[in-house]
Parts: structure tokens; C-alpha cells; sequence
């Protein structure tokens, strides 16, 4: 895909957007309502009247063929760059579904191990020392200075000796 | 004048509390570290540190995010001199001048010419600051409603006018932002509003540090990670021969710097002040100037050490300067300080000028700060040279997934819940594809923090004057700032209008 053809699906992937906010802002009142002045929906809905004109004025330049990006016949995203960046952001996406599941101290070293071995071809000496680490500082940090539980799932039950020391 | 500097004296016995001093110097080693990071800048540090200041009292808390912004200041040139590759955007223009001294076996010469012309442009900037900004809150004390409007408009058509980006995009992204930060509940008929999607978790709203992190953490994450794949990952890092006897010599050289320095100091402040400009600009035409005033303007590129000090004495003012609005007027000056005031709403603080009034002790200390966290950084910086230039060998797939672990983190402390991680994620993965298209994203992030002041604001305004917009127009004080507003904004219009016609249009004033 070229960066010109990015430029019209965000433009109108976003014009869309647009249109929804617009629908869904107009749910509440978006004129004037005596004694009360402007109703709960009319400052969101005159932005993403905006924004829809800004995307109208997007698309007028894509046409036109104003501007770099408009003209642009570059790939958008090369295809060897493209697996990178989809492995991180597919990890990401993993790891937060995991948390739900096996809980932040299940998902997260199985992220840690996964860029870390895996993406970054480190040592598994160093892998394993970070991919335990970062999570006790984490712990250590979040959970028990800032007492701000973080999300267990399953594995809940493990941690209600440490909250019984800690907390 | 008197009071001033009493109260700036106050400020200093909250600064040298010991838990207060150690954040400063915390703040500014991790500032450092962070902006000699290729990729990381303070916007994206100060983003995913936000939620680590939950453990500490307000004044400690923006006074540790005050030295990153400041360290993370001195910190780009590090990288910018030794990769040839900015550690933050406000470090480009370091990198003209910078890498060719490194190469030519000088990088000492200009990591030291860096560090004093930081200082330097922080001093200047702070003392101008601590003199501006008393008068400026007074005056802003008068300020109701319409005003404030006008002053928010006035932020947003500085992105539109002088930003520089494509104006549909920049003004998408504001109005995005605007809309993202109504989410929730109508403020003033307290009726659920724009529940996207009827997913519960709108109904808390989006807080700002979703979209921050999302865009300057996982965002630009993604970013660097492309570009590593697209470099392979590889950058020449230079030697840098750091010996006391050398640093000394370096020293007695950047005497005949010192015009460079504070003209770029002074420029760097005002260019900071203004809202969309901030520090990237400042150093740029800092960079400029120097080179106009220079005896040798032929030598600039290829190794003048005007060319470092210059730019890197207008990113530290710039710094300063952009938050005089933040403190005085509640108008941030940057994405960074956009961030810092999302801050000071989560700690409870209203900003705008009676934060200097209610909270004297909180004010003062952030500015008796900005002199400390001054002196902190330029001696780590200098003592700590040697280990800044280790750092930059750490490979970025260990910082990656770090930095990653730390933004679903800090996504999910403020709320406690999965629905704004995943939002967070969204947002990240979108971030980088707009931004990939030219979208510019910090007017985004200024708008979200910006929002929920804006709409009350405005309904206030419109509510005093019975629907007629002209209240924005007639007020001593809103009047002209509204009018300097519309013509930031319809600037972009005037300048195609005159390229197209290659004449001035009266008409086109209206």
C-alpha cells in the first residue's frame, strides 16, 4: 500500500469517525435551551463538525494531489518493517488480553521473554534476570509503595500470603 | 521586587526539604538519561513517569516531573553529538555542529559547550521568569470566563498558524482531542454523553494520560522500533576523551561563546512562551541567529561551537518559558507542560493565576526548583559524562520492552481498569499509523488536558451574554486576545490567498 492510498482510508476512516461522534454527540441537545444556554451535546457536536470538514479538506488535497504525503508513492509501511512492528504490536495486544487471565505477573514475563529473547536475540542468562526482575520491581513499586492493585486473574490466590505481609 | 524574593526564598526552603532535593536530583538523572535516549524525549518521560508521582505530595511530585523536563534538556545533546542522531527533537539542531566537532575528535569540547550553555540559558530563563510571572498571574486575576476562552483559542491557533503542519490536520487533531475530553458526562446537565459504542468504561471519561501514553509511550515506541528496522539497528557512537585538563581548556574556549549563548537564551525564552512553538523551534532559530551574528558564519556545519551552544542555551529557556503560561494563565506552552498540567489536576490543583494566590508554597517551590534542578543537571551532566555516553549503548531491545511495561502500567494505575489499557493500546497503534501521514499529535494531547476547561468556559461565556458570541469580542481583555486568536487562525487562508493572487486581497481581512 502507498502512503497516498494510507491517506485516503485514514481520511476517510476518520471522517467516518467523525460522523459517528457527531451522531451519537446529538443524543443530548445540541441547540440553545432557555436559561440553561447551550445544550449537553453542542460542544462535541460542532467539533466533530469540524473534524469532518477537516477530513472533507484532507481528501479535496488528496484529489488534488496537494502536499508530500497526497503525492506520495512510497510504501507505507515497508514489508520488513512491517513484521517487526506487527510482532511488537501483536505481543502488546497478547499481553494485555493475558492480563485478565493469568494476571499482569503471569503475562508480563512472558512478554519480557518474548522481545527480549526473541526479538532482541539477547542471552537467556540476561532474559531471565529481566523477565523476573521488572515484575518484583513492579510489585515492589506499584502493589505495595503505591498500594495500587494491579489486575491477578487466576493466579489471585498466590499473591494472598505477600498481601498478607505487605498490606 | 522585595516579596519576590522572599517568597522565592520560601520556595527554597521547600526545595531543600531532603525528600524534595532527592527527587530534583532523581528528576534530572533520569532526565538526563531520558533525553540522551534517541527516541525519548521529555513529553514522552514525563507522559510515562506522570504515574509514579501518585506516592508523593503535589510539590514533590511536579518538582521530580520539573527536572526530568529540565534533564531531559541537557540530555538530548548527548546523543546528538556522540550518535549524530537527537536525543529528543529539541536536540536537531544540535546535531549540525555537534557531530562534526565529535568527528573531528572534539566531543568533549562540545558535551562541555553543551552543558555550560544549558546552564546558562536555564539561569537566564529562570530569573526572567521568576520576575514575569508574579505581575502576569496578577494581571490574569481579573480573568473570568471569556478570557480564558480566548487565552485556550489563542493556544490552539498558535498550532494552526505557526505549527507548520498541514492545517486540516492540525485542526482534526485539536477537535479530536476537544471531543475525546467530553466523553463521559455532560458537565452541566450531569446526563451521560458520547458513550461510545455503549461501552461502560466511556462513562468515566478518557483521561489524558490514556491518549499521552498512548501516543508518546507505545506510539512512539512504535516508531523507533521501525526505525531500527529500517537503520538495522546500528549507529556509530563517536570516542569522547574526557580528562580534567581538557574539560578546563574547553571551559576557558566557551568565553568567547557567550553572545551565541545568551542571545539564544533570550530567544529561546520568548520563542517558549508561545504555545505551539516550544522548545524545538527556539533551538532552531537560535541556531539561525547565531550564525547571522557570527564573525565566521562559514565555519557553521562544519564544527562551530557557536552552533551547539546557541541552540542548546534556547531549548533549556524554552523549557522555562513555556511554563510561565502554565503556572500564570493554566495555558500550557508545550506537549510536556501539557502533560504537567493534566498533573496538577489529578493532585487536585486548579491551575490558572490563583494558583499563585491558593497555592503560594506549591508555585514557589516548583520555581526555586527550576534553580536547583539547573545546577543538579549541569554538574550530573558533567560529572557523569563518561557513563551518559555507556548508557547510550544499552540495545534498545531491553529499553523497549521496559518502556512498554511501564506505559500498561501507568495506563492502568490512575483508573485501576483494563478498559483504559486497552484504549491506551488503541490509541498507541493509531497514533503511529497518523503520525506516519504527517498528523500532528501534540495538539491532540494539549486539547484533551485543555477540554474540560474549555467547554465551561465557553458555556459560562455564552450563558453571561445570553447566547451572543460578541462577549468574546467586547471585554477589554478577551477582546484582543480573541482577535489575535482569528488571525493565527485564518493566517495559513491570508498566505495562500497571497501566493495565489501574488497581491494583497482587502477582502480577505474579514
Amino acid at each position: 500500500m502507498t502512503v497516498r492510498t494510507a491517506e485516503l482510508l485514514m481520511a476517510i476512516m476518520m471522517g467516518t469517525f467523525s460522523i459517528y461522534l457527531m451522531v451519537k454527540s446529538a443524543e443530548l441537545p445540541i441547540g440553545w435551551i432557555e436559561e440553561e444556554g447551550p445544550g449537553g451535546g453542542a460542544w462535541p457536536f460542532w467539533l466533530s463538525t469540524i473534524m469532518l470538514v477537516s477530513c472533507g479538506g484532507i481528501l479535496f488535497n488528496w484529489f488534488r494531489k496537494n502536499g508530500p504525503i497526497a503525492q506520495s508513492t512510497r510504501t507505507y509501511i515497508e514489508s520488513h518493517v512491517l513484521g517487526d512492528v506487527a510482532a511488537v504490536t501483536c505481543s502488546l495486544i497478547v499481553t494485555v488480553a493475558l492480563f485478565s487471565f493469568i494476571g499482569i505477573y503471569g503475562a508480563l514475563p512472558l512478554f519480557l521473554v518474548f522481545y527480549i529473547r526473541y526479538m532482541g536475540k539477547h542471552s537467556w542468562l540476561l532474559t531471565s534476570v529481566l523477565a523476573v526482575a521488572i515484575p518484583v520491581v513492579i510489585f515492589y513499586f506499584f502493589e505495595i509503595t503505591l498500594k495500587i492493585i494491579l489486575p491477578k486473574g487466576i493466579t489471585e490466590p498466590l499473591f494472598l500470603p505477600l498481601y498478607k505481609i505487605f498490606l | 521586587m522585595l516579596e519576590i524574593i522572599q517568597l522565592l526564598g520560601h520556595g527554597f526552603v521547600t526545595v531543600f526539604e531532603p525528600q524534595n532535593l532527592m527527587l530534583i536530583i532523581g528528576g534530572c538523572a533520569l532526565g538526563l538519561f531520558i533525553g540522551a535516549m534517541p527516541g525519548l524525549g521529555s513529553v514522552n518521560g514525563v507522559a510515562i513517569l506522570l504515574p509514579l508521582t501518585f506516592l508523593v505530595p503535589p510539590t514533590g511530585a511536579i518538582i521530580f516531573l520539573a527536572a526530568i523536563y529540565y534533564g531531559a534538556m541537557y540530555g538530548g545533546a548527548i546523543s546528538s553529538i556522540m550518535l549524530g542522531i537527537p536525543g529528543a527533537s529539541t536536540a536537531v539542531a544540535t546535531t549540525f555542529d555537534g557531530r562534526p566537532l565529535a568527528k573531528q575528535g572534539m566531543a568533549d569540547k562540545a558535551l562541555i559547550g553543551a552543558a555550560v550553555a544549558s546552564f546558562v540559558g536555564g539561569s537566564i530563563s529562570v530569573v526572567l521568569f521568576t520576575f514575569f510571572a508574579p505581575p502576569l498571574a496578577h494581571v490574569a486575576l481579573v480573568f473570568g470566563a471569556p478570557e480564558e476562552f480566548a487565552l485556550m483559542m489563542l493556544a490552539f491557533a498558535t498550532f494552526v498558524g505557526l505549527g507548520g503542519d498541514d492545517i486540516y490536520k492540525t485542526l482534526f487533531s485539536i477537535c479530536i482531542g476537544l471531543v475525546l475530553s467530553a466523553v463521559g458526562f455532560d458537565i452541566i446537565s450531569g446526563e451521560p454523553r458520547l458513550v461510545l459504542w455503549d461501552i461502560t468504561g466511556f462513562l468515566h471519561g478518557v483521561n489524558f494520560l490514556v491518549l499521552a501514553i498512548g501516543i508518546y509511550g507505545i506510539g512512539e515506541m512504535l516508531w523507533t522500533v521501525e526505525e531500527h528496522a529500517l537503520g538495522g539497528g546500528k549507529s556509530m557512537l563517536s570516542d569522547a576523551n574526557v580528562t580534567v585538563k581538557r574539560t578546563l581548556s574547553a571551559l576557558r574556549e566557551l568565553a568567547k561563546t557567550w553572545r551565541a549563548t545568551v542571545m539564544g537564551s533570550f530567544l529561546g525564552y520568548f520563542v517558549g512562551i508561545l504555545p505551539a512553538a516550544g522548545a524545538t523551534p527556539g533551538s532552531l532559530m537560535a541556531y539561525g541567529l547565531a550564525k547571522q551574528i557570527s564573525s565566521e558564519p562559514e565555519k557553521f556545519g562544519n564544527g562551530a561551537i557557536e552552533g551547539v551552544c546557541a541552540p542548546e542555551a534556547a531549548n533549556n529557556a524554552a523549557s522555562t518559558g513555556s511554563m510561565l503560561a502554565l503556572v500564570t494563565l493554566g495555558i500550557p506552552g508545550s506537549p510536556t507542560t501539557a502533560i504537567l498540567l493534566g498533573g496538577m489536576v489529578i493532585w487536585g490543583l486548579e491551575p490558572g493565576p490563583r494558583l499563585f494566590t491558593d497555592h503560594s508554597e506549591f508555585v514557589w517551590g516548583l520555581i526555586a526548583s527550576l534553580y536547583a534542578a539547573n545546577l543538579f543537571s549541569l554538574l550530573i551532566n558533567i560529572a557523569f559524562i563518561p557513563v551518559f555516553i555507556k548508557v547510550l549503548k544499552t540495545p534498545f531491545t531491553i529499553l523497549a520492552p521496559v518502556i512498554f511495561t511501564l506505559c500498561l502500567i501507568g495506563g492502568y494505575a490512575p483508573t485501576q481498569d483494563m478498559h483504559d489499557v486497552w484504549l491506551m493500546v488503541v490509541f498507541g497503534i493509531v497514533g503511529y499509523l497518523m503520525r506516519k501521514l504527517d498528523y500532528p499529535l501534540a495538539p491532540a494531547v494539549l486539547a484533551i488536558v485543555l477540554g474540560p476547561l474549555a467547554e465551561p468556559a465557553m458555556r459560562q461565556s455564552l450563558i453571561i451574554s445570553e447566547g451572543s458570541l460578541m462577549i468574546f469580542f467586547e471585554r477589554t481583555y478577551a477582546g484582543p486576545i480573541m482577535v489575535a486568536a482569528l488571525i493565527l487562525l485564518f493566517l495559513p487562508l491570508f498566505k495562500i490567498i497571497y501566493d495565489r493572487m501574488r497581491k494583497p486581497q482587502p477582502e480577505a481581512a474579514e
